[in-house]
């Protein structure tokens, strides 16, 4: 058993060192809302073959944990969110520098199940009685979406279900347990041909618009910047729409 | 603690104590922690909050509809358990407490394969009559019952078997036939078992989350129980969500002060 534990300190100890040998390699943190999981991942590759010598770490999550979570000094050198108010409870704890550019835009669009079993041509087919259509929970960004675009829409008829995220209603939708669903585009593209989109009228009122900004605390400043202008280039930029992002300008 | 047990004992040792006193400050701590953290000011009229109230309002309808169907389906089987040899019963047994150890959202997947709109049995009851399960009160009651039922039937047997089965002997030699014996001997005997395990399934049902979240939605009034509501008020307003959780937690308390004699009292 002492043999076993010493050995298995021994490779802790000695991965460690190699870790160590590659001082030169710098690690970018970076936060991230959990809608950017592919675009990110597709531009860390990016970013690490530009760079080389950098190791990019993603961490996924809610907007409103990651912001707690920079509030709380959690290490960051990157921090990404889905709506500009919980960047806003950053900025107002005065963590993170300066004022977050706005790099992408998300919409919502309506989702039915491959099959479209209630045979939804358009967003208003939600008024019929026979649809059971689901959406977010108000207190989530995409809920309030869904509300004023409901609201803006004249649909009389209330959701069957209020989910408390988005991929909550898209499961709902591409497990075929739903009619339809309200998801962003984003989520409508990551799902493949599990769903079908559908476009809401008037769905440029209720736009997300996606704040990035560096930290107060990031060790690596300069680096964070590269990663924002990377995010910003026009490659970035290609990238995020092939995912669904709108363009900000 | 009997005084002389301890005298002769001696003292209970340092290396037992410390670990206890540590599992006392684990289990009470987040408790002690909720109860700080409410808005003691706003809470009168939180509490009568219509959001509040309809959670509330559906919880307890729905936990009590599921208690009953519990002890409908539930006493039959604690009673076949308790009571008729047969092949397979170790097995029967065994199959009877998985939704105990199985995680709730496992549940609720396996309810939608089920009673889904596409489910094994889901799909046919849709295509006969029309009727789609998920996302209705009736889904929120199947999915607690599937979580509370193994409480029930477990503790019933187990109250049942407490007999002594010279009682059902006797009445069996005085003419009566194995009906009348299970109504009129086994079950006003076993009946402070089985109201405590009907509590206890009660309380399960009461507090079921990951199944009901997954099988039969999250809309207030129909499908929003308090676990749902909790989750849903963490998500913009902290302090409901404490609100809700005292609520529960109350009840929770109230449950245990009926179960009380059977668990923390003498009389076995």
């Amino acid at each position: 058993m002492r043999t076993v534990v010493a050995l298995l300190v021994c490779l802790t100890l000695a991965s460690c060192t190699t870790g160590a040998d590659g001082s030169d390699q710098e690690t970018l943190t970076v936060l991230a809302a959990a809608s950017l999981t592919e675009s990110f991942t597709e531009l860390e590759q990016e970013f690490e073959a530009d760079l080389g010598s950098v190791d990019v770490r993603l961490a996924f999550d809610s907007s409103a944990t990651l912001a707690q979570q920079v509030i709380e000094g959690a290490p960051a050198d990157v921090l990404a969110t889905a709506d500009e108010r919980t960047m806003r409870t950053a900025v107002d704890a005065d963590v993170v520098d300066g004022s977050p550019e706005i790099f992408a835009t998300n919409e919502l669009v309506l989702v039915v199940p491959a099959e479209n079993p209630a045979g939804i041509e358009q967003f208003t087919d939600l008024d019929d009685p026979d649809v059971d259509y689901v959406a977010c929970a108000e207190s989530a960004p995409c809920g309030a979406a869904a509300r004023t675009l409901l609201e803006a829409n004249r649909i009389g008829s209330e959701p069957k279900s209020l989910e408390v995220d988005v991929k909550a209603v898209l499961s709902k939708v591409a497990l075929d347990e739903a009619d339809a669903g309200l998801v962003y585009a984003t989520d409508a593209v990551a799902a493949g041909d599990r769903v079908k989109a559908i476009s809401v009228p008037q769905s440029d009122t209720a736009v997300n618009r996606y704040p990035i900004a560096v930290p107060t605390g990031s060790g690596h400043p300069e680096l964070a910047e590269e990663w924002i202008e990377l995010v910003l280039s026009d490659r970035g930029q290609a990238l995020l729409g092939d995912n669904g992002f709108g363009s900000p300008g | 603690m009997n005084r002389s047990e301890s005298a002769t004992l001696g003292r209970a040792p340092l290396r037992l104590l410390i670990p206890a006193g540590l599992a006392l400050v684990l289990l009470l701590a987040p408790l002690t922690a909720l109860v700080s953290r409410a808005p003691w000011a706003s809470l009168p009229e939180r509490l009568v909050a219509p959001e509040v109230l309809d959670a509330l309002r559906l919880s307890i309808l729905t936990a009590t509809v599921a208690s009953v169907l519990c002890l409908l389906l539930g006493l039959p089987l604690a009673w076949l358990l308790a009571r008729v040899e047969f092949r397979g019963a170790s097995l029967v047994r065994a199959l009877v407490a998985v939704p105990l150890v199985l995680p709730p959202v496992v549940a609720g997947v396996a309810l939608l394969a089920a009673f889904g709109r596409n489910g094994v049995l889901g799909g046919p009851l849709r295509d006969c009559c029309g009727v789609s399960i998920p996302f209705t009160t009736a889904a929120v009651v199947l999915a607690q019952t599937f979580v509370a039922l193994p409480f029930v039937v477990i503790s019933i047997e187990g109250a049942l078997r407490a007999i002594d089965r010279q009682y059902d002997d006797v009445a069996a030699v005085l003419g009566a036939d194995r009906w009348t014996i299970f109504r009129r001997v086994s079950v006003p005997i076993a009946l402070p078992g089985i109201m405590a395990g009907l509590v206890l399934g009660w309380a399960r049902a009461l507090g079921e989350f990951g199944a009901t979240i997954t099988f039969a939605g999250n809309y207030p009034g129909t499908t929003q129980t308090m676990p749902l509501a909790v989750y849903t008020a963490l998500q913009a307003d902290p302090d409901a969500a404490v609100v809700l959780s005292l609520i529960l937690l109350v009840v929770s308390i109230a449950v245990l002060a009926l179960l009380r004699e059977r668990w923390l009292g003498g009389a076995r």
